[in-house]
């Protein structure tokens, strides 16, 4: 009983292993991928056409605010967490988690939280439709009945998130194999540690700006009416301290997991590792002073725009040391394409072509036109499409040979990359175009003039859903069977999790391993 | 007593969240709240201002412009006396805006100031002002509302319009609401 997990389905419920749980965050994730997936697709099937045609404006906004949510809480994340479950006590040769039990809790109250969430959309009044960013007062004195669960369920979502949180910066500062110093530890231990104490210090923020809504709804407060006293616009600045460091959550972990990929298929070492490291700490103190570049059109003093104008500027330096160490590495190498180094390669190109449009919607002066157009629209999807979604998909090819033992199948990864990579372009960048003309975002009818872009757009989207049917298909595929992996998989690659056998045994590094 | 390295980075860790969720509640509301009252950022206006006496700087004059609106579903007609009025620095100025409720109920409305250009907002005082109280007015009342504000001398000098807006909210659901809840604590179990 010690050596193996539990058979029958009590296992998932009681485990308290990192590999089982981060198998269950991985296939959580991958659900509401899909969930959140159909969302987009009636999205897009909706704005095909100019005029209504398949929903009314009021689900429409129902579709809009679930994606937002359910990618972001529902997808990116978990998916970032189960591969630190997994990854990291191998990639520092711990045993487990530091808190194993806390590891299981945190992932079991999300499956009740997105119940939550999902469940508001049969209910009277309809799902929250006020946009993922919920301002108030849509999302207080005007909306649906249902926000009170949709409250709920970002409390939950907070809770899970602060746990995870802990428990990887615990097992990354106590459990360490000896010899492991913090500047020897894998790029993706360094910035998922970084992002770890991001989520402690941003989550609570969240949970408090949605408990102040709560307070407003049903208690009788006024912190953000102005029939009160209270103020709207304290809504969106508590919202986007939060929500700035959030996306850097959605980031960090990322720029690991391309760090740990793109030396094993250029056959050299990362370039600059160091600067890595700073850049990424960089990034993450500045994602603290720059919210407000968010809301740079509700009025704010000229000193204050140009103040997060420079700041947000200022983040394009440590991201541009990253692209240029991710380049560097590559330069000279003995590269070769397989799947994980595809999707790599396409971060890294689409990433930077996603930090350009943001440095564009950085100028204050010009942000008053892009502002809630389809411009940033097309930014975000670039930053999180090819940033966190491409980095979990290549992560997932990466060491899918380490988890389940076999190889995934190379001719069908490289139809996903391109089928993706194809599909996502279609998609995103005609946004660009509508957004500059004037396309406002968030609406289910729009002027005939943008019709064409949206068709193109709308059959993008299509085809980079079909894509994630094929990475299923080859998923399920490599877990069931085929070609054995060696213990290595790939060339030589670097780091503590490639010395133990493929798959992973339930329980490794029972002993610590001497790291030189 | 000894606890393990993981209890001390958790319970660090724990008082970092609940630090930042009280950071959240109670700092960061009454900061904004005192960020705008310097700055003047978001055009609130000050509360209550006890008239000091001033030299009336007869030399400048400043146009101060009144706009009233309502909120939403705010029946009520609203607007001011005058819509335009010039002053000197110093000198304390009467204005009054007239409200009435046309409905066939009894209404309890609020005012909300909002002044631009936000740089004046901290050099407009008001001495007496409809505003600092809600307005019960009984169904088809007319109410006369009064205002006496000073502009202070030290107003900025490139400040030569001062616009002041009152939106009008409805907020008779919400004071029955509280009554009914002092009535509910008050009573007996």
């Amino acid at each position: 009983m010690a050596h193996g997990p539990k058979p029958g389905f009590t296992r998932w419920l009681y485990t308290t292993n990192h590999k089982d749980i981060g198998s269950m965050y991985l296939w959580f994730s991958f659900a509401m991928f899909l969930l959140g997936g159909c969302m987009a697709l009636v999205i897009r099937a909706e704005l095909f056409q100019p005029g209504l045609q398949i929903v009314q404006p009021e689900f429409f906004n129902q579709m809009t605010t679930m994606h937002g949510l359910i990618m972001v809480f529902g997808a990116v994340m978990p998916a970032f967490v189960g591969l630190a479950n997994w990854m990291v006590p191998m990639m520092i040769g711990a045993p487990d988690m530091a808190l194993p039990r806390m590891n299981n809790w945190s992932f079991w109250i999300l499956p009740f939280a997105f119940a939550m969430l999902a469940s508001t959309l049969f209910m009277e009044g309809g799902a929250p439709n006020f946009g993922w960013t919920f301002y108030a007062p849509l999302s207080t004195e005007y909306a649906p009945p249902s926000v009170t669960f949709f409250i709920f369920s970002i409390h939950i979502m907070g809770a899970s998130s602060i746990m995870g949180a802990i428990n990887i910066v615990a097992t990354i500062l106590n459990m360490r194999a000896p010899g492991m110093t913090l500047m020897k530890m894998p790029l993706f231990v360094w910035t998922w540690l970084i992002t770890a104490y991001l989520l402690i210090a941003v989550m609570p923020v969240l949970a408090g700006v949605v408990t102040m809504m709560l307070m407003d709804i049903h208690f009788g407060t006024s912190f953000f009416s102005a029939a009160g006293g209270g103020d709207p616009v304290l809504f969106q600045h508590v919202f986007w301290f939060f929500g700035h460091p959030e996306v850097y959550i959605m980031i960090l972990p990322a720029f690991g997991i391309v760090s740990a990929i793109i030396p094993t298929f250029a056959r050299k070492p990362l370039f600059g590792y160091s600067s890595m490291v700073y850049a990424t700490a960089s990034i993450a103190f500045l994602s603290f002073i720059v919210w407000a570049h968010h809301m740079f059109t509700v009025g704010m003093p000229i000193a204050g725009e140009l103040f997060f104008m420079y700041a947000t500027m200022l983040i394009a330096v440590p991201t541009g040391v990253k692209v240029f160490n991710w380049v560097t590495t590559m330069f000279r190498g003995s590269m070769t394409f397989e799947t994980p180094m595809l999707f790599s390669i396409a971060f890294v190109i689409l990433f930077t072509l996603g930090g350009f449009s943001g440095l564009m919607l950085a100028i204050a002066p010009a942000d008053f036109q892009y502002h809630d157009t389809y411009f940033v629209v097309a930014h975000f999807h670039y930053v999180l499409v090819p940033g966190a979604i491409f980095s979990i998909t290549a992560g997932v090819y990466y060491w899918l040979p380490k988890w389940t033992g076999n190889m995934y199948n190379e001719a069908m990864g490289k139809v996903h990359f391109w089928l993706a990579f194809i599909g996502l372009n279609v998609t995103f960048f005609p946004m660009h175009f509508v957004g500059l003309a004037g396309m406002p975002r968030r609406i289910p009818d729009y002027a005939l003039q943008f019709a064409d872009f949206n068709q193109i757009a709308s059959v993008g989207a299509f085809l980079f859903g079909a894509a994630q049917i094929v990475f299923l298909f080859n998923v399920i595929r490599t877990v069931r069977g085929g070609k054995k992996a060696t213990d290595e998989v790939w060339e030589n690659p670097q780091g503590l999790e490639w010395t133990v056998p493929s798959p992973a045994p339930y329980h490794t590094f029972s002993t610590p391993p001497v790291v030189r | 007593m000894a606890m393990s390295a993981n209890t001390r980075t958790t319970a660090k860790l724990l008082t970092l969240a609940v630090g930042m969720l009280g950071f959240a509640l109670f700092v960061m509301p009454p900061l904004y709240d005192a960020f705008c009252e310097i700055t003047g950022l978001n055009g609130k206006t000050g509360g209550r201002y006890e008239a000091v006496p001033a030299a009336v700087d007869t030399q400048r004059t400043v146009k101060v412009q009144f706009v009233a609106s309502n909120n939403e579903n705010m029946p009520w007609e609203f607007k001011p006396g005058v819509v335009e009025l010039k002053v000197h620095p110093g000198e304390a100025v009467d204005t009054v805006f007239h409200a009435r409720n046309p409905t066939d109920r009894d209404m309890v409305g609020q005012a909300i100031p909002s002044l631009v250009p936000f740089k004046a907002a901290s050099y407009f005082h008001k001495t007496e002002c409809f505003c600092f109280n809600q307005q019960t007015l009984a169904a088809g009342e007319t109410a006369e509302l009064g205002l006496r504000f000073i502009v202070d001398p030290d107003l900025p000098p490139g400040v030569n319009t001062i616009t002041l807006s009152y939106t009008l909210f409805d907020v008779t659901d919400r004071i029955a609401q509280q009554t009914q809840n002092k009535k509910a604590d008050a009573s007996p179990i």
